[in-house]
């Protein structure tokens, strides 16, 4: 239905009938190719893609990582890496406009102008030594022949549009100044400023959080029934597709695998691929494949293999001419909680409420204050041999495993290191054991001699979760450890993991922000805020009876992966999540935790 | 699930050998060759020197000056020429490969040394003893490499050893404080973090994780530290506390003839045509050892 001409009349080169049939379209892409020049020739990151845009709509290309989404964004806008990639065939009308035949000095008033982008990372898209009047100011007044007052005038009125406060004194700040959510709206403000008539956010939501991501969704989709703009969103998560898409595009490997209307992908995909991710995404209530939530009373029966009493982290800020502690950054504030064996503990909360500090602490990567006990041992009171020997119970998984695996070692020898250095079998039965276990966890054992960089993302994960299986620990910390995976990739990594839970009998302290993923791991789940725990239950007590607010609207603020059930109104957050940062002297009120019935601990307000 | 950075993994290719013979890998390089030939050339030369010429390094010949006494270019007798003192400049640059193959190799390889353990060590523990080290290098730094290098020399006897020793003493300083950059950054990675949950102690992460990723950096500041060490020794020589003439290096050699560079450019162009072909030689030995190290490089061009 789209751009593709029938009979292929050679006359009609120079006119495209479906530009003229249609004014409401606004751009058109036809069999667009980008093509990447590597060392073993071109390879086609794009192929024969062809899709419309009308006004006012808001397309959502959807899929997983290396399917050439992001490429057909930064195709549109001839923003290609040069000179590595470049578009090899096809059209990009913009109206009447052939943007692929544009030079770059008119290309260049087309951006920012006509078609505006927001980038995936906040914190990186802003210039850091600029403020963030300067920058506003300055695509205003590239692109208009506006007064510099003008200019700013308008981008205080950008900033208000985007529901920034005290607009006027915003504009001296500099990015570094602001939370991701604020510079993230700050990033629409700029694209907006000009009302383009079409807007390309590339992930615009991923970093930041959830509650964060509902506001900023909710901004964007006032913000195009406001201008009319019409919105290319391409994004991974199939929940985000489901409240903001008209219409979807599903890619795969640089393809269309499906488009359709939101409604049809969801209730009716037809392609195998389509079905095949949609089933993938976890969502909450389903709690897939998980055994009903143990009780209380069975779970607590062996000893605990960690019990965490009363964590205290706090880092010292220094300032002043004397270099004297001024303030802290209270990160764990009195955190107890403890782990059964074969059982998952999941911490939850946004990024800053100390979820991963706290994890760090028990893997012993900073120093605290307060009792950890592992194993029956209180590792405050045991001296560097023995910590070490307590330590081989707990092993981590961490969030990115490109960045967690040293690249100058074969992934062999980085799963056999662990008994290396605990000084455990001779080194043929360290092969060994490191090609049994590249079996268990679905490698295969001839990978061992290849290097990390060789691996995809999921298997660089496998290849983590054999190294903390090697010392068979019996608490495994997974800090965020399937955030950065594909959701299918993601999906089967979660099985695993399940898997050799039953297997082994490892309990895991499941860190995570996604609720959704938490819902589908957990036996009991920990929310953390500021610092603290806010409630602690066991999964079915969290998630169908949520008592503390914060819990509530960390639940309702995940997208549903389901266009029924698209909701009006994000729950908005009400202030901006204050600091964890505090002067000497001012320690936070410590919450109390109370029992509302069942073990099901709610933090009191007061 | 592949991204385009991995590799499809389904070909199965055959792991290559690590360590099949470094040598071989060097040699299978075009341009590490050339650089394998002229330190072997020159290594040669330095140690067969007596055999190579007829003449003795410190003999001044009669019939090697003009009549006027000015120096003769090269020719049949003598093959690069004489110097202004009549001795043949060949048999100069043999023997003056001697002292500087020692001044360029072991001097600088503990300039190295000394540069990568004072960096790393502060890189890696940081606290008050990375502090200590590091405002100690910006100390050296601060100070004139060549007065302190006239202080040292100034206290010992010189020697060739002695200079080697004042060479590297100074030389270790931008060594450091590069390794230092580099290894704080590095401690910040995640996979060192990952290495200290498995247990792994502070010397095996220094030495098995950390310091082959500052390979490449220690490779490149070596090559470089060639030629600057040459030059130093020879700067040293000029002002009488470096190698003592008689004797050759060929930093010496430049100095003692560098004003009648316009009357006598043969004097000047071959020992310095031979510490750029040393520290080339060097340097091109040095990139290809940095990418057959490197495992992520594997595969790529």
């Amino acid at each position: 239905m789209s751009g593709r001409t029938e009979g292929g009349v050679p006359q009609q080169t120079s006119q495209n009938p479906v530009l003229a049939m249609t004014p409401d379209r606004i751009l058109t892409i036809t069999n667009l190719s980008v093509s990447v020049r590597g060392e073993e020739g071109s390879r086609e990151v794009v192929s024969n893609l062809s899709l419309t845009l009308s006004r006012g709509e808001t397309l959502c290309i959807a899929g997983e990582s290396g399917s050439g989404k992001s490429m057909t964004a930064l195709a549109i806008m001839q923003l290609l890496p040069q000179p590595a990639a470049r578009i090899s065939a096809g059209t990009v009308h913009l109206g009447e406009t052939e943007l692929t035949a544009l030079d770059e000095r008119r290309m260049r008033r087309i951006r920012g102008d006509r078609i505006a982008m927001i980038f995936q990372e906040p914190m990186t898209s802003l210039n850091p030594v600029l403020s963030i009047g300067r920058q506003l100011t300055e695509s205003i007044e590239a692109h208009t022949s506006l007064s510099p007052s003008q200019a700013r005038q308008r981008a205080i009125e950008a900033l208000k549009a985007v529901r920034i406060s005290e607009a006027e004194s915003r504009l001296r700040q500099f990015p570094h100044e602001l939370s991701g959510g604020m510079r993230q709206r700050v990033m629409i403000a700029m694209a907006l400023a000009l009302e383009p008539d079409v807007l390309i956010a590339d992930e615009p939501t991923t970093a930041l959080d959830v509650t964060v991501q509902g506001e900023v969704l909710e901004l964007l989709r006032d913000l195009q029934q406001k201008h009319g703009t019409s919105v290319i969103l391409i994004t991974h998560d199939m929940g985000v597709v489901a409240e903001m898409a008209d219409r979807v595009i599903i890619m795969r490997h640089g393809r269309m695998v499906e488009e359709g209307k939101t409604s049809d992908i969801f209730a009716r995909p037809q392609a195998d691929y389509t079905r095949e991710l949609l089933a993938a995404v976890p969502r909450i209530g389903s709690g897939a494949g998980r055994q009903q939530s143990k009780e209380i009373a069975e779970a607590a029966m062996p000893a605990n293999v960690a019990e965490v009493n009363d964590l205290h982290v706090r880092f010292d800020l220094r300032g002043g001419i004397l270099g004297r502690v001024t303030r802290r950054v209270h990160a764990v504030e009195g955190v107890s909680f403890s782990i059964a064996p074969n059982e998952t503990l999941a911490l939850v909360g946004e990024s800053g409420c100390g979820k991963s500090t706290t994890a760090k602490a028990l893997a012993g990567l900073v120093p605290y204050s307060g009792d950890i006990v592992v194993g029956g041992r209180n590792l405050s009171g045991l001296g560097r041999d023995e910590r070490k020997a307590v330590r081989r119970d707990v092993q981590m998984i961490f969030q990115d495993p490109f960045a967690s695996l040293d690249p100058r070692m074969r992934v062999g020898d980085l799963v056999a290191e662990p008994l290396v250095i605990h000084g455990i079998a001779s080194k043929e039965e360290r092969r060994e054991r490191a090609a049994a276990l590249f079996d268990r966890v679905g490698l295969s054992s001839d990978q061992m001699e290849l290097y990390p960089h060789e691996f995809s993302g999921g298997q660089r994960q496998r290849v983590c979760i054999a190294r903390a299986l090697a010392l068979r620990p019996k608490l495994i910390i997974a800090d965020e450890s399937v955030s950065a995976l594909d959701v299918s990739v993601q999906a089967r990594v979660l099985d695993l993991l399940k898997e050799l839970q039953r297997e082994f009998g490892v309990a895991y302290l499941f860190i995570s922000h996604d609720m959704a993923v938490v819902e589908n791991i957990s036996d009991r789940v920990a929310v953390m805020y500021l610092g603290q725990i806010v409630e602690m239950g066991t999964r079915d007590q969290v998630f169908s009876n949520p008592r503390h607010p914060y819990t509530k609207r960390l639940i309702e603020a995940v997208p549903v992966p389901d266009p029924a059930q698209r909701r009006s109104r994000f729950a908005r957050l009400d202030q901006e999540i204050p600091s964890a940062t505090r002067r000497i002297g001012e320690a936070p009120l410590k919450l109390a935790l109370s029992d509302v019935g069942n073990g099901h601990l709610v933090a009191t307000e007061g | 699930m592949t991204s385009p950075i991995a590799p499809d993994l389904t070909a199965g290719r055959m792991p290559a050998k690590p360590r099949a013979g470094i040598w071989r890998r060097l040699a299978k390089r075009r341009l590490a060759l050339l650089g394998l030939v002229i330190v072997a050339v020159v290594v040669a030369g330095a140690i067969l020197a007596p055999w190579l010429t007829g003449y003795d390094p410190n003999e001044q010949m009669f019939d090697g000056l003009t009549i006027e006494g000015s120096p003769l270019p090269p020719s049949a007798k003598f093959w690069l020429g004489t110097d202004l003192l009549g001795r043949d400049l060949l048999t100069r640059i043999l023997y003056g490969a001697r002292t500087s193959l020692i001044i360029g190799i072991v001097a600088n390889g503990v300039a190295l040394f000394i540069g990568t353990l004072v960096g790393v060590t502060a890189g890696y523990f940081r606290g008050w003893m990375g502090s200590a080290l590091m405002r100690f290098t910006d100390l050296m730094m601060a100070f004139p490499a060549l007065l302190l290098a006239i202080c040292l020399a100034a206290v010992f006897q010189p020697s060739l050893w002695i200079v080697a020793m004042v060479i590297a003493l100074v030389n270790w300083v931008q060594t450091a404080r590069v390794i230092y950059t580099e290894t704080s950054s590095l401690a910040e990675r995640e996979f060192i973090d990952a290495e200290r949950t498995i247990g792994a102690s502070a010397p095996r992460i220094l030495f098995r994780h950390i310091l082959p990723h500052l390979l490449p950096t220690i490779i490149v500041w070596g090559t470089l530290g060639i030629s600057t060490t040459v030059l130093l020794e020879a700067t040293l020589s000029f002002l009488g506390i470096g190698v003592q003439p008689p004797t050759a290096s060929w930093g010496n050699i430049i100095f003692e003839n560098q004003t009648y560079f316009q009357a006598a450019p043969w004097l000047v162009f071959f020992p310095g045509a031979a510490i750029l072909a040393l520290a080339l030689a060097f340097n091109l030995i040095g990139d290809a050892l940095r990418d057959i190290l490197d495992p992520t490089q594997r595969g790529r061009a």
